[in-house]
């Protein structure tokens, strides 16, 4: 996996609560069998005027410039302010895969789905949960600050505005560690095997019905 | 010993090792495989020289890409049968049980599991796929995961999960006539909002929910992830317990018994507290109908599409106004005089043999409204369409215009060939409504197979009370 560790980037709001996985990668690109390759079709109903599907060159597909990302002052942007419930819907790993191919490395919003914000993490991509009003603040602070950026810092667990002022957020201490030392999660969990066998043995006693097919 | 809730105990009974930080690492007794996200994960394995940790804890299925209609010429979309041909592939290479498409148990996963006794009361259920909350209407702790956690899955039997915080909802009292498991959970939905059950697991329960049907139940915990709780649950009792004697992995004879036995603890205790609380009243529940473009934006079939101008909060105001927009309506127009083009009843949501018969019953001896251009029922899986079949319920929506189709997620989500066209609206028995969820500007509305059914007659929505 991806290290992250410090980063100043620049920032670009996308003003509406509730963005759902259909609305970050439609289901049309998840008949992909590659983890890569999803970034141009990242918002693909709100950044293209023209219907897209699999395989097309989308380099080619007329943008939409009201979308926010497309706006010449966003070109770039690594850090995404977000509204409540960002990525809710369904699982698709494929959301994040489209963040991360498009390059954001850090998104930011008051609250986030669970699986989304489970599968962020995995892929080296950072989901930082700020208060409603510090949120509301950094959109303000954005829209009138053309170049707008901030810088997030993992190991001190910080989000530093152009001003210095600083705000501080929650992580897991297991996912911060494996998200600055790039760690996979499968190898560590690999390093339990004793006791995931002796997990088995007890249940293959308490419960034997589990392990008949 | 402290009392526990449903969801503590099944989480304890999980836990192999618990970590340092709080997570624990939780031992999976069943994961479910299908085509969309899967092929990363199996190609993970391959990349670390990986293998599976339990072979026969997984069990695979196509639904996502799976065509609906006549299947001896194969799919039709060179991108669509690539996901599912690497399906059959990986399920041969990692010596994976899968009901293909050619097989007559093949289904939607969530249908397929409940069905083979394969998910069962007590078990931690994983599969890539939002809607696993399916399987805790039995007792079991089910959620759905990403890609990366299918492959770790897959290679260790168990996740790293953080504990969520516990969260009961209680429907208490009689339900109507007409009014089904999915009003009330859409309900829920309308009163917790989507993001209500965040970070919480959720028990359903109170005696509306105990008088539903086990697959009644699934439908509710079903779409527990719409109000944002990865797992929904429902405590075991009787009905449970009889709805899996004599499945094909159900345990028999002696360990039938042993397993039936310790099903009957997996229920709350009576003193176990919950971190929130909230509670409808059955009575006061109608058939819902959704206007907007999340599933938190529904109302009672005799209300009125919500004003935007109305709603205080400036964010909510603002997603109300949009949705407005996308889905063509105007502020305040009855729910009843929405007109619908297209009608589908489906989904793991509802596509069980018990919604099957619902819409039946009232679609029997009448005609689909000449203004809907498709009406169409897919079943959840094989084995339901070839029950359903029995039963002549396959010629009760024939003779009434609708299409009868292959079992698959079809239109729910739109990645085979069923789809809405721009404009298109449709009431539909799926979980999201989503835009472009059911196909790029389509417009869904989301119903009870009861209400779908019954606006497939009217080519409108109609209250199913009425009818």
């Amino acid at each position: 996996m991806k290290k992250f560790e410090k980063l100043t980037g620049l920032v670009v709001p996308l003003d509406r609560a509730n963005v759902d996985t259909d609305a970050i990668i439609p289901k049309q690109y998840l008949k992909s069998i590659k983890r890569t390759g999803f970034g141009p079709t990242l918002f693909d109903a709100w950044r293209y005027l023209d219907p897209g599907e699999p395989g097309m060159d989308h380099g080619q597909r007329r943008l939409n410039p009201d979308f926010i990302l497309n706006q010449p002052r966003y070109q770039g942007a690594q850090i995404l302010l977000a509204r409540d419930n960002f990525g809710c819907g369904s699982s698709r790993e494929h959301a994040p895969w489209a963040l991360d191919d498009y390059g954001f490395r850090v998104i930011v919003a008051p609250s986030y789905a669970d699986i989304f914000y489970n599968n962020s993490f995995k892929n080296g991509l950072l989901p930082i949960v700020l208060d409603r009003d510090t949120v509301d603040r950094l959109f303000l602070e954005c829209a009138k600050t053309p170049g707008y950026k901030l810088t997030v810092d993992l190991a001190t667990q910080a989000v530093i505005t152009p001003s210095g002022a600083s705000f501080a957020f929650d992580v897991d201490a297991f996912r911060k560690h494996c998200l600055l030392n790039g760690l996979d999660d499968i190898g560590l969990t690999l390093q339990c095997v004793t006791e995931i066998k002796a997990y088995e043995a007890r249940r293959r006693k308490e419960a034997p019905w589990l392990f008949v097919n | 010993m402290a009392a526990k809730t449903l969801y503590d105990k099944l989480w304890d009974a999980h836990i192999v090792r618990t970590n340092e930080d709080g997570t624990a690492l939780l031992y999976i007794d069943r994961q479910l495989v299908h085509e969309v996200t899967s092929p990363q994960a199996f190609e993970g394995l391959r990349q670390a020289g990986r293998k599976l940790w339990r072979i026969d804890a997984n069990l695979a299925t196509a639904d996502h890409n799976v065509p609906t209609t006549d299947r001896s010429k194969g799919i039709a979309d060179a991108v669509s049968r690539l996901q599912v041909e690497t399906l059959d592939q990986n399920c041969r290479d990692f010596g994976i049980t899968e009901f293909d498409m050619a097989d007559p148990r093949q289904g939607i996963v969530h249908v397929v599991g409940p069905e083979q006794g394969a998910t069962l009361p007590g078990m931690t259920v994983v599969c890539g796929d939002s809607h696993t909350s399916t399987h805790g209407a039995f007792g079991a702790l089910a959620f759905g995961i990403g890609t990366s956690e299918v492959e770790h899955a897959l290679a260790t039997q168990c996740l790293i999960q953080k504990k969520s915080r516990n969260m009961r909802v209680r429907v208490d009292g009689e339900l109507g006539p007409g009014v089904t498991a999915k009003d009330v959970v859409l309900a829920i939905i309308g009163k917790i909002g989507t993001a209500g059950g965040n970070g919480c697991a959720i028990e359903f329960a109170g005696s509306a929910i105990m008088s539903l049907s086990v697959e009644g139940r699934m439908t509710v915990c079903n779409m527990a992830i719409e109000a944002g709780a990865r797992a929904g649950m429902v405590a075991v009792d009787v009905k449970t317990i009889e709805y899996f004697r004599g499945r094909p992995y159900a345990p028999k004879a002696a360990l039938w018994d042993q397993a039936a036995q310790a099903w009957r603890a997996l229920h709350s205790d009576v003193d176990a507290s919950f971190d929130v609380e909230v509670s409808l009243n059955a009575a006061d529940i109608k058939p819902q109908v959704s206007w907007g473009t999340s599933p938190e934006m529904v109302v009672a079939v005799d209300g009125r599409v919500p004003d935007p101008a109305k709603e205080g909060d400036t964010v909510k105001r603002g997603s109300y106004e949009a949705a407005l927009q996308y889905m063509g309506l105007a502020a305040n127009t009855p729910i009843r005089d929405i007109r619908l083009d297209k009608i589908f009843i489906g989904s793991c949501t509802n596509s069980r043999i018990e919604d099957l018969r619902a819409a039946a019953v009232v679609v029997k001896g009448k005609k689909v409204a000449n203004t809907i251009k498709l009406a169409m029922v897919v079943p959840g899986s094989g084995l339901v369409k070839t029950q359903a079949e029995k039963e002549g319920l396959d010629k009760v929506f024939k003779d009434a215009g609708f299409e009868w189709r292959e079992p698959g997620c079809s239109m729910c989500l739109a990645m085979n060939a069923d789809r809405l066209e721009p404009g298109e609206r449709c009431a539909s028995t799926s979980n999201r409504n989503f835009e472009g969820r059911q196909g790029a500007g389509g417009r869904t509305h989301l119903v009870s197979p009861a209400m779908a059914a019954a606006a497939a007659i009217a080519g409108h929505f109609v209250d199913v009370r009425e009818l």
